[in-house]
């Protein structure tokens, strides 16, 4: 970096900058605003709030009134079991596949694999109506492994797996091979431990993601001990409505704090994570 | 060897079959049935769903409103995902806070989103009502009128979905070497022709992906319209996965439904064609 601004004429390495700096931060802060508005709403009472008065009261008493006002320990238990069920189904699944695809010679390969493309575009938020079908069908409605099985054979997953396996040198293999591992063996003392960097991506993704989905929950799920957390905060704004913008508040930030926090603690993590899925 | 391979495949390929290659046969299939009624029940009509689904207005006026949809959110959220990964890729004071902050909204879920919002839209008490009212404006009702209504979900969309592309903008700019700078600077070229000349067509490949990405997310990115209008008023707001939810789930059109999702379908495989043409060049080119 030092080398760039040795050739910058010296003008431009002041003013530009600070121009750059203004807008950068002027964004940045319209970005934050709908949270930060949100966390001032959630920690006053309702007159406190809209008075926009930076020395109105403090009060927790939104969230106490959040809290007791829908069931949020079962769902926060049922958002965990979702996308533990969903991550421990993707990456064994996506592991066998993302393997056959990377290493295995058979007719009909490249066929399958187009086809497993494919489905990066026959969403299955697309597909809610014959898909709910298809789980009553399977006695799976309104269980948490019925939320999640459509989820499990994800082309995202088995496209990123296999490019990682890929990249693994066949010598590593080969030795495998000589100290007597099978394709088992080969598989889970060479390749997953090569590729763990992009399991880390992906399960961050995939927990992310199916931590925040809704519309899918929202249709094969019926009770309060299936529900997610997106389900419950939709039905709690529902019954809530208009009624009280800090209640409100309190409880959308409850729903988005582990997630929030753990994207804080392990920013740098998140985005690299984000990184390494999303580009090729 | 070929043996293991189909064992390896199986379970995946079993699911992908189950929940998305039978679904979308079914649909296809759902969408040249009738509606069966205890009288009647469901019988073959051929393309009589289409016809009229074509000639209903709610129809044409939900396209419409999903065209707008991503007419809109495509290309700007696209923009300013350039900007901001230009920003946070610049040395500027502050750049872990800001590209927090631009990525901030990417962790939320889409209803937790929606509910921020709310409060950003209300008539009155609202943040935005209170701004504009310092500048003498009238209040508005944002989310409750015709006008307004679809352009206020837009705005929510863009701000959720501008900072996830940034990241995949912000990676590709990391890996443009600092030599093709300093020799634009000998060159003489100044930021923006740097910029405009070197810079952006570096960033072509990221475009496409992104823009696949965004394309996708202007037909499924549907749960804030649940909390912010419900798709109203009078229909205003309205995107056609909500109204294919709408349809299955609140009227019980099934063959409404799989009409309207065999179109999406047909788009998207409209879509996936052209990715997969383009990225077939590109590999040819190497």
């Amino acid at each position: 970096m030092s080398t760039v601004t040795a050739y910058a004429p010296p003008r431009r390495l002041f003013s530009l900058p600070s121009l750059d700096t203004l807008g950068a931060w002027l964004l940045a802060i319209v970005w934050v605003s709908p949270l930060v508005f949100a966390v001032w709403a959630a920690f006053h009472t309702p007159e406190g709030a809209l008075s926009f008065k930076l020395n109105a009261p403090l009060t927790l008493e939104n969230f106490r009134v959040a809290w007791d006002a829908a069931p949020w320990p079962r769902y926060f238990l049922n958002t965990t079991l979702l996308v533990t069920v969903i991550l421990i189904g993707q990456l064994t699944l996506c592991t066998l596949a993302g393997y056959a695809f990377a290493r295995f010679r058979f007719p009909g390969r490249d066929a399958i694999f187009i086809l497993v493309l494919l489905q990066l575009f026959i969403l299955p938020e697309v597909l809610i109506v014959e898909n709910y079908v298809m789980i009553s069908r399977l006695g799976l409605f309104d269980t948490i492994l019925g939320i999640g099985v459509p989820y499990m054979a994800s082309a995202f997953g088995i496209f990123l797996l296999r490019q990682a396996f890929k990249s693994v040198p066949q010598e590593l293999e080969e030795a495998a091979r000589v100290e007597g591992c099978g394709w088992f063996g080969v598989l889970w003392r060479v390749y997953v431990p090569a590729a763990w960097p992009t399991y880390l991506a992906y399960a961050l993704v995939s927990v992310a993601t199916h931590w925040n989905n809704f519309l899918w929950p929202l249709i094969v799920t019926n009770s309060t001990n299936t529900r997610p957390l997106t389900v419950g905060l939709s039905l709690f704004g529902a019954t809530e409505s208009g009624v009280n913008i800090g209640v409100i508040s309190a409880a959308t930030l409850m729903v988005i704090a582990p997630l929030f926090f753990g994207f804080i603690l392990f920013q740098r993590q998140f985005i690299q994570a984000f990184l390494r899925a999303g580009i090729r | 060897m070929a043996l293991y391979g189909w064992m390896l495949l199986a379970p995946a390929l079993i699911l992908l079959i189950t929940f998305a290659f039978i679904p979308a046969f079914e649909t296809v299939w759902a969408s040249l049935y009738s509606k069966g009624t205890l009288r009647r029940p469901s019988h073959f009509v051929g393309v009589e769903n289409y016809l009229s689904l074509f000639s209903d207005p709610a129809f044409r006026k939900v396209v419409t409103n999903n065209l707008i949809y991503a007419g809109i959110t495509i290309p700007v959220s696209i923009a300013i995902a350039l900007g901001m990964a230009l920003w946070a890729n610049a040395q500027i004071i502050g750049r872990g806070f800001v590209r927090a902050a631009y990525f901030t909204p990417t962790m939320l879920p889409m209803i937790a989103a929606a509910n921020l919002w709310l409060f950003f839209y209300t008539p009155d008490l609202g943040v935005i009502d209170r701004i504009t009212a310092l500048f003498g404006f009238p209040s508005v009702n944002w989310l409750g009128q015709q006008e307004t209504a679809l352009y206020s979900v837009i705005a929510v969309t863009i701000w959720k979905e501008a900072g996830f592309y940034m990241i995949f903008y912000l990676a590709a700019l990391q890996t443009i070497s600092p030599e093709l700078r300093e020799a634009a600077t000998v060159e003489g070229a100044g930021r923006w022709t740097y910029t405009r000349r070197v810079v952006l067509p570096l960033l072509a490949p990221t475009t496409m992906f992104v823009l696949v990405n965004a394309l996708i997310n202007s037909v499924k990115l549907i749960d804030h319209l649940f909390i912010l209008t419900k798709g109203g008023p009078d229909n205003a707001s309205k995107l056609i996965l909500y109204w294919v939810w709408e349809m299955a789930f609140a009227y019980f059109d099934t063959p409404q439904a799989a009409t309207m999702t065999t179109l999406i379908l047909v788009v998207l495989g409209i879509v996936a064609a052209v990715q997969f043409a383009v990225l077939e060049r590109r590999v040819h080119y190497r």
